[in-house]
């Protein structure tokens, strides 16, 4: 099977801004699906998923199941603990293993970088990547791009800004990306223990301050910041990183323009993101979280080899 | 006795006597008999037709991992010894990070009498710095000398703590062994996985800085100059560590350098697609890197070319990234890359390479050969610096397939090994 996207989605540092464009328009439709009472259509009748799930994950892992099941695809469910991988099975064993009771995709998330693309290479079935390490969340990005479209209409010129520990992030490596190849402005703001050294090479702008990015951007994009980096000695604090890097009501009230505020989640209230700002009238988060299941609808409808410009009929059950 | 060895009509090249002539070379008595006269036949000798050949000393490579004992499912000293015979090394220094470490005598001897039995390259061991290489205690360099180690090295760890460099390099002038480093500040390079920079920051993988590498190399030099010691610093990868070398041997300190037949040639651009045949360490670096190395290795900064070969099971490979382990194969490739990539592109000559390959290398080392010189040992490397041939890892006589050189087209090749005038690999029409 492979047609708009080719055989597999591994980031979107690898599609063209016309492949993006039709992912996002094809999720548009399937938006209505999820809003029905009897939320399923027939789309992926006899198609096997297999959710491959090597590291703890709530809303994505559930995200793309609702996806799966609201299309009529079967769906398997393989957490890391629990199955041979705990007895040291490699990767490549377990999903060999899997395609030999013939199935037709896997969505894998994986807390090594290229193990998505690894995969790829030495199965036949599909390959979605839900997030491999520091690389790439490709559905996070589309998801925010689809969650902003929604708001800007077009992204050609509005500033967005990537807030917080950039480093660590397979979310921000996805945003820039699909951000740039779809027009948008690009910057991070964050400290620079927690910016890639070569961040420049991206072609992103860099702010140092929040308030600096806060009186630049259209929107804010807030990471999550991971406790363990402390620990690792990038940041000295949680509380010290809230006063210099938080996104604040009091910061964005001095902001030149509304700005609108997404968050990838899990959020730590009162860490990167005050609860007056994610829970505050600019917050589209859970907006993030509905158009989640319309992107992986539209991904795995594309990847199944369908026509993009069929989605709107698809679902009536094509 | 073994029979003479006539190695006839190529162009015999030793660096060290100054020789580059058109004819004979013959082997008696496993020593260099006669160097470059025509011969007339000679009863009962074995014929080898060196036309259109060079005639070099044998190389020797002062780095090298044989994986025995511990991991003789991925290489034996009898495999690696004979891979270095087909890639042309009649000598090659095994590193002690076996399993257990070689950080004593019987560990040595056990090292230096595999390879006698192996009867391919000759293999001399290096003992470890540290017992254990654990950093904590000197090994005793003495003993291990006495039981055939010609160096000391933790190599695959650096030594942490400068105060025991410090003692090692004192140590060792008793036994005049070089000590080599493996130089790597591990917290700066903790959990790195390729060099440092846009590629490492797209692929989500985490860096090596090159100054991991260049903080340690400017300690072992300053430490080098306190002591009188001799260090020998390992696979340097950095256009900063060539700046560093160069300031040390300008002021007389007794420091010397090897690098990679790998860092001369490929960059960090192979680790796109992840691929774990170009996952090493020290890693691949950039453009401007190699191009530095390149530069030392022709201005003399750079003494020796050493292959870091480290053969790995194909499953370790076969993995993600970031959990596969560091290393490639290199005997059986070393020559043609040396070539492809520093000949063939004019940054040095053959002569030169048979320098960093051969002659430096026995030098620095306190080893025989190196030289054909009369009555030395009759080690000889015989190559086509023209002849082309492609890389299939299958082929190889070491178990690891392990190269990022598969499928390469590359020029350069060994037709014949002699190992104290005993024909240990010859290429079959």
């Amino acid at each position: 099977m492979s047609g708009l996207l080719g055989k597999d989605l591994l980031g979107l540092e690898y599609l063209t801004a016309e492949q993006i464009t039709q992912v996002l328009d094809t999720a548009v439709p399937l938006k209505e699906i999820s809003e029905r009472a009897i939320k399923k259509v027939p789309t992926l009748r006899g198609a096997t998923v297999v959710n491959l799930f090597f590291e703890a994950s709530t809303r994505t892992r559930i995200s793309f199941e609702f996806a799966e099941k609201r299309m009529s695809a079967d769906t398997v469910n393989v957490a890391s603990a629990g199955s041979s991988v705990s007895k040291g099975e490699t990767l490549v064993d377990t999903a060999r293993n899997l395609e030999a009771m013939r199935i037709d995709m896997v969505v894998i998330r994986h807390g090594s970088s290229g193990a998505a693309r690894f995969l790829a290479e030495r199965i036949e079935s599909n390959v979605i990547n839900a997030g491999d390490g520091t690389h790439e969340h490709p559905t996070q990005g589309l998801l925010d791009l689809l969650t902003l479209r929604d708001r800007f209409g077009d992204l050609r010129g509005k500033r967005v800004c990537i807030c917080g520990d950039v480093l660590h992030s397979r979310v921000a490596r996805s945003n820039i990306w699909g951000l740039t190849k779809l027009g948008a402005e690009v910057a991070v703001c964050g400290p620079r223990s927690l910016l890639p050294n070569a961040m420049e090479e991206f072609n992103v702008t860099i702010f140092d301050r929040i308030e600096q990015a806060i009186e630049w951007a259209d929107a804010l994009n807030i990471l999550r910041l991971q406790l363990e980096r402390m620990q690792a000695g990038h940041i000295p604090s949680l509380r010290e990183y809230n006063r210099v890097f938080g996104v604040t009501r009091e910061r964005l009230e001095r902001a030149p323009r509304d700005i609108l505020i997404l968050h990838p989640g899990p959020m730590n209230r009162g860490v990167e993101i005050d609860s007056d700002v994610a829970d505050g009238p600019h917050s589209v988060i859970l907006d993030q979280v509905t158009n989640g299941v319309a992107v992986r609808m539209a991904v795995l409808y594309l990847l199944a080899g369908h026509n993009p410009k069929l989605a709107a009929a698809a679902k009536g059950g094509a | 006795m073994s029979a003479p060895v006539v190695i006839r009509g190529g162009r015999i090249i030793d660096p060290s006597a100054n020789t580059d002539t058109v004819g004979d070379l013959l082997l008696q008595d496993g020593v260099v008999r006669s160097v470059g006269d025509r011969l007339g036949a000679i009863d009962g000798a074995i014929e080898i037709d060196a036309t259109g050949r060079v005639v070099s000393p044998g190389f020797v490579d002062v780095h090298c991992h044989l994986r025995e004992p511990g991991r003789e499912d991925v290489e034996t000293i009898a495999t690696g010894a004979a891979a270095a015979a087909a890639g042309g090394f009649t000598a090659v220094c095994a590193m002690p990070n076996t399993d257990p470490v070689t950080d004593n005598q019987a560990a040595v001897g056990f090292v230096k009498r595999q390879g006698e039995a192996a009867r391919q390259a000759r293999v001399y061991p290096i003992g470890a710095i540290t017992i254990g290489q654990k950093g904590e205690r000197l090994a005793e360099f003495g003993e291990m000398v006495g039981a055939g180690a010609v160096a000391v090295s933790d190599d695959g760890k650096p030594v942490v703590s400068a105060q025991m460099m410090r003692s090692a390099l004192e140590y060792a002038r008793t036994f005049n062994i070089p000590v080599a480093d493996h130089c790597e500040d591990p917290t700066l390079a903790a959990g790195g996985a390729m060099n440092e920079g846009f590629i490492s920051a797209r692929l989500g993988l985490k860096g090596i800085p090159a100054e991991a590498e260049e903080i340690m190399a400017i300690r072992d030099i300053l430490l080098a100059r306190l002591t009188g010691g001799h260090v020998h610093l390992c696979h340097m990868s950095t256009v900063g560590s060539v700046e560093l070398i160069r300031w040390g041997k300008e002021r007389g300190i007794r420091v010397t350098a090897e690098v990679c037949p790998h860092h001369l040639s490929l960059t960090e651009d192979a680790v796109e697609g992840y691929d774990t045949n170009a996952k090493m360490n020290p890693p691949l670096r950039t453009a401007k890197d190699v191009e530095a190395l390149q530069q030392a290795v022709k201005d003399g900064t750079i003494d020796v070319i050493a292959t870091d070969h480290a053969p790995h099971h194909y499953d370790e490979k076969e993995r993600e990234f970031s959990d596969a382990p560091n290393g490639i194969i290199g005997l059986e490739t070393a020559l043609a890359v040396n070539i492809t990539w520093l000949v063939k592109r004019g940054v040095v000559d053959v002569r030169t390479l048979i320098e960093k390959m051969s002659c430096a290398p026995a030098r620095l080392f306190g080893l025989p050969g190196g030289t054909f010189a009369k009555g030395a040992l009759g080690d000889v490397t015989v190559f086509d610096p023209t002849a082309e041939w492609k890389v299939d890892a299958a082929t190889f006589r070491s178990k690891g397939r392990n190269t990022p050189y598969r499928g390469h087209t590359l020029t350069g090749r060994v037709d014949a090994t002699v190992v104290g005038g005993r024909v240990v690999f010859q290429r079959g029409e």
